[in-house]
């Protein structure tokens, strides 16, 4: 495939890469600040055969994903933080029946109506289950409008790989940016889904698409299997980036836009003598438990950014076991820290760490 | 008074109990001797005049004695034997009773969350535009929770069949008010009726539907007489018929019964049809294909 780099939105580039990916179909509803995802796929799909449709609401958009995910199509839809939260019952069914699409949130800052700036307020919602009942998406969070484009690559490959529903989990502000994206480094990877609603032909047995066990010895079998899957997803899928972390003392912990705020902090602290580094998780789930411990080892304290009211920071905490202090430091509202205050935090905490 | 009615339904209760029990061993004997291994026919002294449809899974259903939905999953695959689009056909089952629709018809099948049966169909449909599709939904499924999902399928025209089956209550959870519920109607939570000033008139799914230009083909049809089941059967032909044409939603209403709920025997539902449904859901065609497109009906004949 040729590389071509283009300058475009976070959310265009989701698209277009959606296009290159081959996604079959996308089903959305409006909502800022994502709308530039289905307007791009509204005017592009068809030029490609593809489906495009713009749903009455995002309960019928994620359950024409359900259809179409299950009758073995790549698909896809996206929203932004309310919207999401009303997928959330067919992302559990999703999850349920296992049938693999890609589901984008351009979170915002909420509760409720909240704003349309930039949150990172849905965290727990994406990594801990979202709907009812006992079940986990893969989530994978962008840094840049280039892993914005990547991560559809990826999400729709490690979808089908597990059979399991992906997250997209961006922001306002990666949503609306333009950046340099290159295109043509991956291309399409279909795979044969032989359990999709088809039409039964003679040859077989006919396939139906469920989340419903109501024998309870045989939904808690299914159950066992859907966590021995995120097993295997924990074994194998765990991504993140390690920035400055070789001589380091301290560590910034952040993903997506907190992340690139706070790569700029670590470089003004590292002028100024402090040895920080940071990791950037790329997967929410499975989330970056080893690293972390591993890391806590070298490190006097952890410090975790994000632009809600401390969320991953309970993960950070689960995955360093007590080694080390884990402090947080967050911005709400869709209000975003400047790389100075994160430093003046830091050097706050090490002073205070020193004090006792 | 209350006590002494308590302790009738106790001892009734054992009677039955001990009916059953003496009843096991000859009911065992009549199961192991009446079934045959083979269908009777294929002993050369039998003539075949009817049998199950292919496509009609041979398992015991979960439905009541007497429940409607049996007979239509049966026309409805009896319709598919006879088109002989099985390899073609995908359906959408809902919540509901018709839950397990799966287990009966021998097809490709999805479950749908519910009242979003027809979001499911749209994104089966839109992907596979050659293939037949239909859902299957009852009452609360389609009119209450799924309204928007429906009305709007509808109205895009997407090309399935919709098949709603509307007994005027919701069947698995036990008899709760529907949106379909007659005016008075004694139910779970409309204990002392439904009260038009509370709930407004039930809704006319297919007269309301039938304004939507994208709905091609709309009936409301029974199953409670031979005959009515032959019009019905007729109707869910037509209408996965219609589906070749691409001229939009073809929607088939079916005023089921609901014996267990209704707290009626089956001829009793059967006769309630016929005296109370129909007042407020008269049977008929309600919408039918015109001008030009009469002319591409012979094309699916």
């Amino acid at each position: 495939m040729k590389m071509e780099t283009r300058l475009m939105k976070g959310n265009e580039a989701m698209a277009e890469a959606a296009i290159q990916a081959g996604c079959d179909a996308y089903f959305g509803y409006p909502i800022t600040p994502q709308s530039e995802v289905l307007e791009y796929l509204a005017k592009e799909m068809p030029k490609h055969g593809r489906v495009v449709l713009q749903a009455e609401s995002e309960v019928a958009s994620i359950n024409m994903i359900y259809g179409a995910a299950g009758a073995g199509f790549r698909s896809m839809t996206s929203s932004s933080s309310p919207g999401i939260s009303l997928m959330q019952e067919g992302i559990s069914y999703i999850a349920g029946a296992e049938l693999p699409c890609l589901i984008a949130n351009v979170n915002r800052a909420g509760p409720g109506l909240g704003t349309i700036q930039p949150g990172q307020g849905d965290y727990f919602q994406s990594t801990k289950g979202g709907g009812h009942g006992d079940y986990r998406l893969i989530v994978l969070a962008p840094s840049s409008v280039q892993e914005m484009a990547d991560f559809v690559f990826l999400g729709f490959d490690l979808a089908d790989k597990y059979r399991n529903p992906v997250l997209i989990l961006s922001d306002g502000a990666i949503g609306q940016m333009m950046e340099k994206v290159t295109f043509g480094k991956f291309k399409p990877n279909k795979v044969d889904k032989p359990w999709a609603t088809v039409g039964k032909p003679a040859s077989r047995q006919r396939n139906y698409i469920t989340s419903l066990h109501i024998k309870p010895e045989m939904l808690e079998k299914h159950n066992e299997k859907l966590i021995a899957k995120y097993e295997e997803v924990k074994k194998h899928e765990v991504r993140y980036e390690e920035i400055d972390t070789s001589d380091a003392e301290y560590l910034m912990v952040a993903y997506g836009l907190s992340a690139r705020i706070c790569h700029k902090a670590v470089n003004m602290a590292r002028e100024k003598g402090i040895k920080v580094g940071l990791l950037r998780p790329i997967t929410l789930f499975p989330f970056p438990t080893e690293i972390l411990n591993k890391l806590a080892d070298k490190m006097k304290l952890m410090l975790t950014v994000e632009l809600n009211a401390g969320q991953m920071v309970e993960d950070v905490r689960l995955s360093v076991n007590g080694k080390v202090p884990v402090e947080f430091y967050g911005r709400l509202g869709g209000m975003l820290p400047s790389p100075d205050e994160i430093v003046n935090k830091l050097e706050n905490l090490i002073n205070k760490n020193h004090a006792l | 008074m209350r006590s002494e009615e308590h302790l009738l339904v106790e001892e009734q209760q054992i009677t039955v109990k001990e009916d059953i029990a003496e009843n096991t061993t000859a009911e065992k004997e009549i199961t192991e001797t009446v079934i045959p291994d083979k269908p009777r026919c294929l002993d050369e002294e039998y003539e075949m005049v009817y049998h199950r449809p292919k496509t009609m899974v041979d398992v015991s259903m979960h439905y009541c004695p007497g429940c409607a939905h049996s007979l239509v999953h049966k026309l409805v695959m009896e319709v598919v034997d006879e088109l002989g689009i099985q390899e073609q056909t995908i359906g959408v089952a809902p919540v509901g009773c018709a839950v397990f629709a799966y287990d009966y018809m021998d097809i490709d099948m999805s479950e749908a969350a519910h009242g979003r049966a027809c979001a499911t169909a749209t994104g089966i449909k839109r992907l596979m535009p050659d293939k037949y599709v239909f859902t299957y939904q009852g009452d609360g499924d389609l009119a209450a929770i799924g309204i928007a999902e429906t009305l709007h399928t509808i109205n895009r025209g997407e090309n399935i069949t919709i098949v709603f089956m509307n007994n005027a209550v919701y069947g698995m959870t036990s008899g709760q008010m529907a949106p379909t519920s007659l005016v008075g109607m004694k139910t779970t939570t409309s204990p002392y009726g439904r009260d038009v000033a509370e709930y407004g008139e039930p809704i006319r799914v297919s007269e309301l539907i039938s304004h939507l230009p994208g709905a091609f083909y709309v009936t409301r049809q029974a199953v409670n007489s031979a005959t009515a089941v032959r019009k019905a059967k007729k109707a869910l032909m037509n209408a996965f018929r219609y589906q070749k044409l691409k001229k939009g939603t073809s929607f088939v209403e079916i005023i089921g019964n609901c014996p267990s709920n209704w707290k009626m025997t089956p001829i009793e539902a059967s006769k309630f049809i016929d005296d109370e449904m129909i007042k407020t859901f008269p049977l008929g065609d309600i919408k039918l294909p015109k001008g030009e497109d009469l002319k591409l009906l012979e094309e699916v004949k």
